[in-house]
């Protein structure tokens, strides 16, 4: 579904994506991971078209990044981090925004809509302004703007970040429901809810990829039982 | 195409949600009737000329306003990410954001018909320059406009951006005019022709020269294009 090959992301002289390489098959959720400022994001960004790459291809279904730009949006939903999004709209409004945008049928759209309100629990909310929502609710808002328009696959920037145990427990069973059918790649610090979740790892480190494999393999691999001393051990003792 | 209406229609939507639609309205109402009813009965003359010369420094100032939350808002709250990366293209969305500025200063123009139409109680109004003027209007504030996103696409900043799309204005304006004084006799007729009063004057007066429409059809053009280059860049 998605091909990441030798991807390399240059900020000035800094380089936040080494060559990393990657596929994600259909239907698959996988688990982005690695500590703050290993390049997670850049390369959510590269995928998403808000950043273009240094060097090195991305492949989604048969179009390139390079040439369909378009279609890709087209087929990505995506939850940046900490969701941000426009202040003074109301939520209803900038929901039937992005539908429009994302190019939802005119006769769908109010079912559409009503459909997502109710998988992200929007329904009180429609009519309030995004600024008076509480952290819990925008990121919400932020999931409903990554499913709209149906999209094949959802890019979820750690969805559950900031949130409080109840949300992240909503927010997981979001994910869940809607992975059955999608192709999803997402990232978190909690890392029992990558094991939980995720079909698939694959560890970030200062841009490098460093694992690439499920959790239950890695174990096997590390000979090392639970899954956060896996993560230490391949993303720590390099000069940090 | 329909991307752009789409932005075009949130843009200025979201113009009329935040008071600062109806600051910037009042403030140039409130100026520029002032400032042409002022020596109106003075000059004893049933026309708008007054009105059209003061124009190019009240848009100078009230445009720059108008466009500075345009880009720098969504750069600096992070709503540029999301913008991005939606099924649009950059022309889609500069488009999108330009037609909503300039739908915004058709908006703000509107009240002032109403010096067109009690003009006519006191005297003969020649409609010729009045229909020229409103049409230099709208090609000033679109040029303008077109400035002011460029400005609004190179910080995060809305005062920043206010500022410079003021100073690019003004000198397009009344700096060039002051200019003329101390230049050659040669350089004279190239810097008029870069003036943006100058081609606004002439339609104004009610003669529409298609070199003066070109002058305001090029400049935001090739602005526009600078905009779509700039965040090009940021990439």
């Amino acid at each position: 579904m998605i091909k990441i090959e030798n991807l390399t992301k240059y900020y000035g002289d800094l380089k936040a994506v080494d060559s990393v390489s990657f596929e994600i098959q259909k239907g698959e959720i996988l688990g982005l991971l690695g500590p703050n400022g290993a390049g997670k994001t850049t390369i959510y960004r590269i995928l998403t078209g808000y950043l273009s790459p240094t060097s090195g291809s991305i492949k989604v279904k048969d179009f390139n990044i390079q040439n369909n730009l378009i279609e890709i949006k087209k087929l990505i939903g995506y939850l940046p981090e900490a969701a941000p999004i426009y202040q003074d709209m109301l939520v209803f409004d900038y929901l039937n925004y992005v539908a429009d945008i994302r190019g939802v049928d005119k006769e769908k759209k109010l079912a559409h809509l009503r459909e997502l309100a109710d998988l992200c629990s929007l329904n009180e909310v429609m009519h309030f302004s995004i600024n008076e929502l509480s952290k819990g609710y925008r990121q919400r808002v932020g999931i409903a703007h990554a499913l709209m328009g149906d999209p094949e696959i959802l890019v979820l920037d750690e969805p559950t970040a900031g949130l409080d145990p109840n949300q992240i427990v909503e927010t997981r069973d979001i994910i869940r429901r809607i992975g059955k059918e999608k192709t999803i790649v997402f990232s978190t610090h909690i890392l029992s809810e990558a094991e939980a979740t995720c079909d698939r790892v694959v560890i970030i480190d200062r841009g490098k990829k460093v694992a690439d494999d499920t959790v239950e393999n890695l174990r096997k691999s590390l000979k090392l039982e639970s899954f956060e001393k896996i993560f230490l051990a391949l993303t720590k003792g390099k000069g940090h | 195409m329909k991307n752009i209406k789409h932005i075009f229609k949130k843009e200025l939507k979201s113009y009329f949600v935040s008071p600062i639609a109806y600051i910037v309205i009042s403030v140039f109402l409130l100026i520029i009737g002032w400032l042409f009813y002022s020596t109106f009965f003075l000059d004893r003359q049933a026309n708008l000329t007054r009105f059209f010369s003061i124009l190019p420094v009240a848009f100078a100032f009230v445009v720059p306003a108008v466009t500075m939350r345009l880009f720098s808002e969504e750069i600096n709250i992070g709503s540029y990410e999301i913008l991005l990366t939606m099924p649009v293209t950059f022309r889609d969305i500069i488009v999108g954001k330009f037609l909503a500025a300039v739908g915004f200063i058709g908006i703000m123009l509107i009240p002032t018909l109403f010096y067109a139409v009690t003009t006519t109680f006191l005297g003969k109004l020649d409609w010729g320059p009045v229909i020229g003027g409103y049409l230099g209007a709208i090609l000033l504030g679109a040029t303008f406009s077109a400035i002011g996103l460029l400005a609004s696409s190179v910080t995060r900043n809305q005062v920043v951006a206010f500022i410079i799309g003021m100073a690019v204005c003004l000198a397009l304006t009344l700096l060039i005019d002051f200019m003329l004084f101390f230049l050659p006799n040669f350089l004279v007729g190239i810097f008029q022709y870069l003036s943006a009063n100058y081609h606004f004057q002439n339609i104004a007066k009610g003669v529409i020269d298609l070199r003066d429409i070109l002058y305001f059809v090029s400049v935001s053009f090739v602005v526009l294009y600078g905009t779509n280059l700039i965040m090009q860049g940021k990439k």
